[in-house]
């Protein structure tokens, strides 16, 4: 039995209502964060090790301690365009509990100073966008959002943005050009958006499910909160299981649960009870892992230590039905489509990538494609503004390294039945004059 | 095959629009183009006649990409802010740009929103459209174009009005995601009206395979879904009421007490396990595959 913070009865009727939410406790974090110092507050948010939610997983407390001091104008966006393939935490959380993302926002927003705020929500979310733009001029119209919050003289603007699919814009610079509206690049870093961020100002951005979790984090105490889980990995996450098992859906974790417990227990198994044939740990942006990883504890160090990442907290399984030639096709054809083009690694690698693949898929490639497949994820990796190109090499590189044999397999397979559909072909079509010219020993045409 | 050379710089405008007597002649952008050499792409002698030479196909202007050359217009200049005076904007599209223009700080943020308002109105990211938004908003319709042409949800050619977007990323093809394209397309893709349209991850692998009819996640579509749901999606009607994701619970089994669950199921909730059989049709795994 593992405790419940943010899933809380989440399904029950009417959450999303504010009636609902405050008679639940609803923003009485909220005001009792208001009458406390925002130093205090951003120490809270240290002490409880509450770390990003969104994928990178860096400290909460620490990133709200770079905004600069002072009267300014300072902004708060929420990172709601959640695109990464496998990731459906912060939809649920959204739309069922929209108001618990408001609180956490009122209070980070007044932990750093930021008097305007953004939820950057992604465009296919149209049903969620609407929940939350009902929702905030509830809280609008309650008084706990606007120039004078809670009557403590506190000013927060609130808005939701609506995109309008693209991955790249989930990236925190990506956004914040979206944003401004423009073509959703990212942006040379540093300097980071906490100093100049969006409109060239002091930006905090932090996930859907690192804001929620921030009123709950005060419910509980800053130091109960750092007892769960693991070490250095605290709290609860929610994550997302999804691919061939037979209960896919968003489940609350303590950190340090094993794979197998996740899979197995919580999502009940695979499908027609067959065998893993490779996971996703963190989103299609992690290196996979085999079943021979399934026991690894399901937190930061320990899933860095086993060669993936916690990312966003996505676990997609594939069944042994599946072949990870289609697997690493699907998944380089995603980051393909979605490189913003802005820097030359990515762009090209990944364009290049997908269509090594494709040509491993069809049986026109030598083992040694392998290699030069390998070599070109290197040179994306670390080489971007941002980290779209290593999400593909990541798993692609991962998936090489780990099933280099069925790879190999496939390629031998695939070439020997294009030979035979060509042999087939030239017999039918056009005789052996055709062969002959083709190798350049037959009359010349011209 | 020899390199061809474009003669035609974006400095070379003045020299395309006159010729010797100084008069802007008639076909002036047929004339700057370079005879084309390498034949027709439907020439079935080049298309299927060489087997083992690879042929780079190029459409009639010499360009590998249809259109390519029509995209712009060489002998005009660049558009400036419309003229306020010159465009016609609906009242209800502007007093709805310039509320979401009140938004900001910086009133060029709500390009998208705005151009997301001009497209349901429109049906596409027509000129007609940008023109209007760019007036409002006193943005050059280049720059809206190229916000255009950045996200995927914004149309840059008229498409039918009925969105269907299908999730063939990985959770959803791993279970069917392209199947059900497929099937879908096969019984509503002849029609002019709907957009139907694979899509990257959607956000809502619990449902997998899922799509979204005009923004209404539904899902899991098994095989004896599809004719129903094309039904719908024909009709105009609510795309499978039973399977729309608003209607799930969370899959958590511990989430919620036991009261929460009963409540919520009497209020029209449904249970999170319902996974019809796949649409994937199942294969062999691959030999000499599995784990190395």
């Amino acid at each position: 039995m593992s405790t419940k913070l943010l899933f809380e009865d989440i399904d029950e009727p009417g959450l999303h209502t504010l009636d609902v939410y405050k008679r639940r406790g609803g923003y009485l974090m909220a005001e009792q964060a208001l009458a406390m110092a925002p130093d205090s507050l951003v120490t809270s948010l240290k002490d409880s090790g509450l770390r990003g939610r969104g994928g990178a997983g860096f400290p909460t407390g620490l990133k709200a301690s770079f905004i600069p001091q002072g009267k300014m104008d300072k902004y708060l966006v929420c990172n709601a365009d959640e695109s990464e393939p496998g990731t459906f935490k912060d939809r649920e959380l959204m739309q069922k509990n929209p108001h618990s993302l408001i609180e956490g926002m009122i209070i980070a927003a007044y932990a750093v100073g930021a008097n305007k705020s953004f939820i950057f929500i992604r465009g296919e979310y149209a049903q969620q966008a609407t929940i939350l733009e009902d929702a905030i001029a509830e809280a609008k119209a309650a008084g706990y959002l606007g120039p004078d919050v809670l009557g403590k003289g506190v000013e927060l603007d609130m808005w939701v943005h609506r995109g309008a699919g693209a991955y790249i814009c989930g990236e925190e610079t990506g956004l914040l050009d979206a944003l401004e509206g423009r073509r959703g690049n990212p942006r040379l870093k540093p300097p980071f958006p906490a100093n100049q961020g969006l409109y060239q100002g002091p930006t905090l951005l932090n996930n859907v499910e690192t804001l929620t979790a921030i009123p709950y984090i005060l419910r509980v105490g800053a130091e109960a909160y750092a007892a769960m889980g693991v070490e250095k990995s605290s709290g609860t996450k929610l994550i997302s299981v999804s691919g061939n098992v037979k209960r896919p859906g968003n489940y609350e974790i303590e950190m340090g649960m094993t794979g197998r417990d996740i899979i197995y227990g919580l999502a009940g198994g695979i499908e027609d009870d067959r065998e893993v044939l490779l996971w996703f740990p963190g989103g299609s942006s992690s290196p996979v892992l085999t079943k021979d990883d399934l026991d690894v504890p399901y937190d930061y160090e320990a899933l860095a230590g086993a060669g993936s990442m916690l990312g966003s907290g996505a676990i997609i399984v594939a069944d042994d039905s599946n072949s990870v030639v289609d697997i690493a096709v699907k998944t380089a054809s995603f980051y393909k489509h979605e490189s913003c083009g802005k820097c030359t690694p990515c762009r090209e690698g990944t364009n290049w990538t997908t269509k090594m693949l494709l040509r491993i898929r069809s049986g026109e490639a030598t083992p040694m494609d392998l290699d030069v497949i390998e070599s070109v994820c290197d040179q994306i990796m670390g080489n971007c503004l941002c980290v779209l190109g290593d999400a593909m090499a990541m798993p692609v590189s991962s998936m090489v390294k780990k099933f280099r044999p069925a790879f190999e397999a496939h390629i031998e397979r695939a070439r020997r039945d294009a030979e035979q559909r060509l042999l087939a072909s030239l017999e039918s079509d056009h005789g052996p004059e055709s062969i002959l010219e083709g190798i350049g020993a037959g009359a010349p045409q011209h | 095959m020899s390199v061809r050379r474009d003669p035609l710089g974006p400095l070379d405008r003045d020299a395309l629009r006159r010729d010797e007597a100084g008069e802007a002649p008639a076909d002036a952008r047929i004339r700057s183009r370079v005879p084309v050499t390498d034949g027709d792409p439907a020439d079935p002698a080049l298309a299927g006649g060489r087997l083992f030479r690879q042929d780079v196909h190029r459409f009639a202007d010499g360009s590998r990409r249809p259109e390519w050359r029509e995209s712009y217009d060489p002998t005009k200049d660049p558009a400036g802010v419309p003229d306020p005076a010159q465009v016609d904007v609906p009242d209800a599209l502007r007093a709805e740009i310039e509320d979401l223009m009140s938004r900001y700080p910086d009133h060029r943020s709500a390009s998208i929103p705005a151009l997301a308002a001009a497209q349901r109105l429109h049906g596409w990211c027509s000129p007609e459209a940008i023109e209007q938004v760019a007036c409002v908003m006193r943005l050059t319709p280049a720059y809206l174009t190229a916000v255009v042409g950045f996200y995927d949800m914004l149309e840059a050619k008229p498409v039918g009005r009925r969105t269907v977007y299908v999730c063939t990323n990985i959770s959803c093809s791993l279970r069917g995601g392209d199947e059900l394209l497929a099937a879908l397309r096969d019984r509503v893709g002849g029609d002019p009206d709907v957009n139907i349209r694979g899509f990257e991850c959607l956000g809502a692998c619990d449902i997998a395979p899922m799509c979204s009819v005009d923004g209404v996640y539904v899902g899991p579509v098994g095989p004896d879904d599809v004719a129903p749901l094309a039904e719908q999606i024909l009709s105009g009607a609510d795309p499978l009421p039973e399977r729309q994701l608003v209607r799930r619970r969370v899959a958590d089994e511990a989430a919620n007490t036991d009261d929460v669950r009963r409540a919520a199921t009497e209020g029209g909730m449904l249970d999170p396990v319902d996974t019809p059989p796949s649409l994937r049709v199942p294969v062999a795994p691959p030999s000499g595959g599995g784990v190395a």
